[in-house]
């Protein structure tokens, strides 16, 4: 994974003023859906040329944000603006945007070129015209030779290209892919997401993707927003929101423990109890987080250790996890614990038993909440 | 059986009578005999000799050439207005749409004889809508190969009404609103993406529809009578036929039966191609 984004080619100079400006170009939205219980409630606003990604676990609404974007599902409150042109009552089919399907919907009937061609023919095309942009884009991803091909003879990557030169080929202004690698086999997906990024990158307008899976998401996207329960709980850089998760959910997408507590000095005063040092130094409400690879287990209480962070825990479930065991711990404070093999083996670890976990305090990191 | 490893591959083919109880076994053979034998028994008294005779008689063929018109205009009839129908109930969200889901698939149940008053009280020249058409465009429905038309549409459409409209149900929405992110309108998004797709059951449900409209009886009697050459279609002249010259009756049934089994071989050819 990529520590930093590499700058994007082909790109025209950025627009003078961000997308939140009226006027603006770009994408600027606050997103309110009501669909029974469930309410999503998101500002959304991106940059001509920016990738946005939503990301959050299932059923946090990012595909119900989707379907708003493209029309697809009636904002309840909230508004919609794209170039400084508004929106929220203009039909599906006539908005300006291109959509990416999880499962790609190609129309099982229509070759790949008049699956391409679908768009620039109800634009207006004439049939000729349309095929030829439509093979212009096949030739563009790589897939002229499949241009004749149903369907269900192209392979998973094949047909998410094509399903990307069909929302491509109607020329969006915003484009929007929903989990646009979850149905490819993780073999693919490494070849398909390159190319995705790349194409992403060449891409002039704003782009919105919606996944569950960070590293997609880290990959693609200049800016990651993380919604959770039709909230959002957190945007910014993927490295930003890597460094300082601030939920749980993040947190263990990047593989930390998190924890929420009171910094007074070098100690934080966790809302779950016992208080941690760290050698960071502030006041006030703060974030505590380690990675489970810093948790040291010992089945009698140490009395050499250095470790100042020392917490009674008992195991609640072991899983592999690589080379590594992950151990699941409960007691005084539940966190996740990273050790080899051996030495699960040497200290008899199993379900049900205790052990002391320690962690130090040069290997926490504490930052305001 | 093929339990064991050390089999080989190739399957055994299975034998009925193993392991089935004898309490299902002999109701099964009672139940298959039953629909069976009368159709042996058409077979074993058909007038073999003087069939080509019987068949090539002008009111064999007139009844033949009316009841082929008039079921396949019904069923392009029921086509036109079904296929939008099956699309509405299975697309779009209103209320009593239950109901009249209930109410389209009513003639399905419903004693056709039943079908064909309903038929006169709303076409006949005093029905409801009957007498606005004949007052206003001298049009007479009842007693007329239009009104035969009408009875075996009123029939065979909720067939394919209900085919189709359970083919839509399977066919995943979401095409059609891919096909409107891509600018697509609603109209267009039906015929460009949803017609092709649901075309094997158009198909299945216009051949069962034309079956039973081929079939119709109770409803054309009593809607458009039984005039030689002009409403009497093949099962009424086997009806009638059955009264004076049972010979004829059965070589027009089996005509109907040829017909029959030409439709299920059709269907059946539908299915494993598009399954």
């Amino acid at each position: 994974m990529p520590e930093t984004m590499p700058p994007r080619p082909g790109k025209g100079p950025a627009p003078a003023g961000t997308a939140s400006e009226p006027g603006a170009g770009g994408l600027d939205a606050r997103l309110v859906v009501d669909r029974g219980s469930f309410r999503l409630d998101i500002g959304l606003t991106a940059a001509q040329g920016e990738v946005v990604a939503l990301l959050g676990p299932n059923g946090a609404g990012k595909t119900t944000a989707l379907r708003a974007l493209a029309g697809l599902a009636p904002l309840t409150a909230g508004h919609l603006r794209l170039d400084g042109a508004d929106l929220h009552r203009t039909p599906p089919e006539s908005r300006p945007v291109g959509v990416v399907f999880q499962d790609y919907l190609l129309f099982p009937h229509l070759s790949a070129l008049d699956n391409v061609a679908f768009g620039p023919r109800c634009r207006g095309a004439g049939k000729a015209e349309a095929r030829a942009q439509a093979a212009e884009w096949l030739e563009r991803m790589g897939l002229a030779d499949h241009a004749g091909a149903k369907p269900r003879r192209l392979s998973g990557g094949q047909a998410q290209r094509v399903a990307l030169a069909r929302a491509l080929a109607t020329h969006p202004r915003l484009l929007l892919l929903d989990e646009p690698l979850a149905a490819l086999d993780a073999r693919t997906r490494l070849e398909v997401r390159a190319q995705l990024r790349r194409h992403l990158a060449a891409f002039e307008a704003v782009a919105v993707l919606v996944t569950h899976d960070p590293l997609d998401a880290m990959v693609l996207a200049d800016r990651l927003v993380v919604v959770e329960h039709g909230r959002i709980v957190q945007e910014g850089s993927p490295s930003a929101i890597a460094r300082h998760p601030r939920t749980e959910y993040i947190a263990q997408l990047v593989g930390l423990n998190l924890y929420r507590g009171h910094a007074d000095g070098h100690t934080v005063r966790l809302d779950a109890g016992p208080a941690v040092s760290t050698t960071d130094d502030l006041t006030g409400p703060a974030f505590v987080a380690f990675p489970p690879g810093a948790v040291t287990l010992y089945r009698d209480r140490p009395t050499g250790s250095s470790a100042r962070n020392l917490w009674h825990c008992a195991i609640a479930g072991l899983e592999t996890h690589g080379d590594q065991i992950r151990a699941e711990l409960t007691g005084e404070l539940s966190l996740a614990a990273d050790l080899t093999t051996a030495a699960a083996a040497e200290l008899d670890l199993h379900p049900g038993a205790p052990v002391w976990a320690t962690v130090k305090a040069t290997q926490t990191h504490a930052y305001p909440a | 059986m093929t339990t064991s490893r050390e089999t080989p591959r190739k399957t055994r083919p299975r034998t009925p009578g193993r392991g089935v109880p004898l309490a299902l076994l002999a109701p099964a053979l009672l139940g298959l005999a039953f629909l069976l034998v009368p159709l042996l028994a058409l077979l074993v008294r058909a007038p073999w000799r003087s069939l080509p005779e019987q068949l090539t008689s002008p009111e064999v063929w007139q009844a033949l050439r009316l009841s082929l018109f008039c079921a396949t205009t019904a069923t392009a009839l029921s086509l036109v207005v079904g296929v939008p129908l099956a699309w509405l109930l299975a697309r779009t969200d209103f209320p009593g749409r239950g109901l009249l889901r209930a109410l389209v698939t009513l003639p399905l149940v419903l004693p056709p004889v039943v079908g064909g008053v309903a038929l006169l009280l709303a076409l006949g020249r005093n029905g409801v809508v009957g007498q606005w058409l004949d007052a206003w465009f001298g049009i007479t429905l009842p007693f007329t190969t239009t009104g035969v038309i009408l009875a075996e549409t009123f029939v065979a459409m909720p067939f394919l009404v209900i085919s189709v409209e359970g083919t839509l149900r399977a066919t995943d929405p979401r095409y059609e609103e891919a096909a409107t992110t891509l600018g697509a309108s609603r109209f267009t998004a039906f015929r460009r993406v949803t017609l092709p797709l649901i075309a094997p059951g158009i198909a299945a449900g216009s051949v069962l529809a034309w079956a039973r409209a081929l079939g119709e009886f109770g409803a054309t009697i009593t809607f458009a009578g039984n005039f030689p050459g002009r409403t009497q279609t093949m099962p009424l002249a086997v009806y009638l036929a059955l009264q004076n010259d049972p010979a004829a009756a059965i070589a027009l049934s089996l005509v109907l039966l040829a017909v029959s089994i030409a439709v299920l071989a059709g269907l059946r050819d539908r299915w494993m191609r598009t399954v």
